[in-house]
């Protein structure tokens, strides 16, 4: 048992717990509860989604990618940045102008067809229990090493922590969590990288230079194509990567929480700028702990590399610094699980129960109170999940759950925005062809069948060859869309869409959530 | 508190707009501007995997032991900062725009 690390992990869970406990006075219907009342500033939100995005994927995945495969780590960092751009440019003003509490009411302010909701609400569950599993193995992973505690426990801990966030501070006490975590995350990487900096002499020339040496890589460490030897399937996992953010029902509901398009739009710049600075912080990660930890240490704690960003903090500062940034690890898993728990209950309790179920007339009471149980499902299901996914590679599940989101929910949002002819059948077809098609394709993937034993569920050759779907998938789901408003036999409803033309671009008739 | 739209409007309004001078002159000045930079940013985007998986000119050193390849990276970068920055400029001229819009219509 590592003392001041325990001492830490205490810290942040009473902090987090403080801030709970006042968010919970100020929770008392579903919009406070779904989105905080709506009220968050630009720079709030902009840290709360920075909080919300920067996971344990980004934080221990690509510090642990780029000082074991070099250049080709760093394709996350560069992939997960300029998603913002289809983010800003494309998404988040239309979002907010034209929905209220989930990324399916997005599309229902279109489509006002019961299975149109219920397939986005679906997407979204799915597509957040994938990620949620994936934070939960690396929680588990993490406390396991620093405390001594098994993996069960461990995920136990978290699992009750997101699960106590979500139910009694709902998204405001999620939105805290986050933004402290996101200054937390900024400050410990900041010093980590001034540390390295400084081992490398202030120079960026001898930081690339030692690097030559410092791996059993050599000078290949440097260049690209050690890991992604095949073309497409680098370019299928930048697809992921750069479209799949615009698709996260997680990070898309952090649009509801502020006022309008405009501190919408203002709060992507603020996270654009810090996820922005913070990635480029993971070559001074990714590089110090391959200078400094070297590369047996670092896959000898974790054979995927999870672990390099902590043992990083451990030889430059000792116990203290190690004890710190594992605490910040650990609060960077809480605030994403809670922003995912969050996410997926709303889905279920707005979209399911009052949209579907109660045709809009569940009252506040009713509806928070679904909201809650569904909370504590979501968790129940992801915790259960994830203890039989201790295996799985952390990474891997990440970038499937950026790949669904991309191929099942950013065609049928683009269409839903941009495309005139667009319909009830076509917005089906696209949604559940780009999630089958995401899911089918790395089930019969290298990810869940290899030739080697032991490195996938299955032995054999898989029968798609590359490790993301996205390269086939994102392009299914757009497609699927286009002949599903082809193929069906509907008009399409051109004054709905001059409606929905005119509140995306003006947001007159924003649905204001006081 | 922020003021509520309280006027409430009816679907054949939503109609007249989308077909007024003021709102057409907003949509296309939008995407004027939208959809080239999102080609941009897209094709730059691309281009760097392209070129890392498809040939060896960003192996090619630029300064010292760093190579083009870092410095394609980083320059994505700063395409992402400089395309925010060039959006919250522009969006507020879509703001008054729209604002013009919305005027138009006596909605408050």
């Amino acid at each position: 048992m590592n003392t001041p690390a325990f001492i830490m992990f205490l810290g942040i869970v009473f902090v987090t717990l403080i801030i709970t406990y006042y968010a919970s006075k100020k929770t008392k219907n579903a919009s406070e509860f779904y989105t905080a009342g709506g009220g968050l500033t630009g720079w709030q939100n902009g840290l709360a989604i920075a909080g919300d995005y920067m996971s344990a994927a980004s934080f221990l995945g690509i510090a642990g990618a780029v000082a074991l495969t070099g250049f080709d780590g760093f394709f996350y960092s560069i992939g997960f940045l300029v998603a913002y751009l289809v983010v800003l440019y494309l998404v988040a003003e239309p979002l907010r102008n034209l929905g209220k509490y989930t990324f399916a009411d997005m599309i229902a302010s279109r489509f006002d067809a019961k299975k149109v909701r219920g397939f986005a609400a679906m997407n979204t569950v799915t597509i957040s229990i994938f990620y949620m599993i994936a934070q939960l193995v690396g929680a588990g992973a993490l406390i396991k090493l620093l405390l001594g505690l098994s993996y069960t426990t461990s995920v136990l801990i978290v699992g009750v922590l997101m699960t106590v966030y979500v139910i009694f501070g709902g998204m405001h006490a999620t939105s805290w969590v986050q933004i402290i975590k996101a200054v937390l995350l900024m400050g410990g990487t900041l010093v980590i990288s001034i540390i390295v900096f400084s081992k490398f002499n202030w120079s960026i020339t001898d930081m690339f230079a030692q690097m030559k040496t410092a791996t059993p890589l050599k000078e290949s460490f440097l260049n690209p194509g050690v890991k992604y030897k095949i073309g497409l399937d680098t370019i299928s996992l930048n697809m992921g990567l750069v479209l799949g953010t615009a698709g996260l029902p997680h990070i898309l509901v952090r649009f509801f929480t502020v006022k309008d398009a405009k501190t919408a739009r203002s709060s992507v710049v603020y996270a654009t700028w810090v996820i922005g600075i913070f990635y480029v912080m993971t070559i001074f990660l990714g590089f110090g702990a391959a200078a400094f930890v070297g590369n047996s240490s670092i896959v000898a704690a974790n054979p995927a590399g999870n672990m390099a960003a902590p043992l990083l903090a451990k030889a430059l500062g000792g116990d203290m610094l190690f004890a710190f940034i594992s605490a910040v690890a650990f609060a960077t898993i809480l605030a994403v699980v809670a922003g995912l728990v969050l996410t997926a209950a709303s889905a279920f309790a707005h979209d399911f129960y009052n949209e579907i179920l109660r045709k809009g007339k569940a009252t506040e009471k009713q509806q928070v109170s679904m909201a809650r149980w569904a909370a504590i499902g979501v968790s129940v299901i992801s915790i259960i999940l994830a203890l039989g996914a201790q295996s799985l590679n952390v990474a891997f599940l990440v970038s499937l759950a950026f790949a669904v989101a991309a191929s099942a929910n950013l065609p049928v949002i683009i269409y839903t925005i941009y495309w005139r002819r667009f319909n009830t059948t076509g917005a089906v077809w696209a949604m559940v062809v780009g999630l089958i098609s995401a899911i089918g394709l790395v089930a019969i993937g290298p990810s869940v069948i290899s030739p080697e034993a032991g490195k996938a569920i299955f032995v054999g050759n898989p029968i798609f060859p590359y490790t993301t779907p996205g390269i086939l998938s994102i392009p299914l789901g757009f497609l699927a869309g286009y002949l599903g408003t082809l193929f069906s036999s509907q008009k399409a409803d051109v004054k709905k869409y001059e409606e929905v033309l005119v509140k995306s671009n003006t947001g007159i008739g924003l649905a204001n959530n006081r | 508190m922020e003021a509520r739209k309280t006027k409430t409007v009816s679907e054949n309004d939503y109609s007249s707009i989308a077909q007024s001078p003021s709102f057409q002159a907003l949509l296309s000045e939008k995407k004027k501007f939208i959809i080239p930079v999102t080609i941009f940013f897209f094709c730059f985007y691309f281009a760097l995997p392209i070129l890392t998986s498809y040939s060896t000119v960003l192996n090619h050193k630029f300064i010292g032991s760093i190579t083009w390849a870092w410095v394609f990276a980083f320059l994505q970068f700063i395409m992402t900062w400089g395309l925010c920055m060039l959006y919250s400029k522009k969006a507020a001229k879509f703001d008054e725009l729209a604002n013009q819009v919305v005027e138009e219509r006596g909605i408050s």
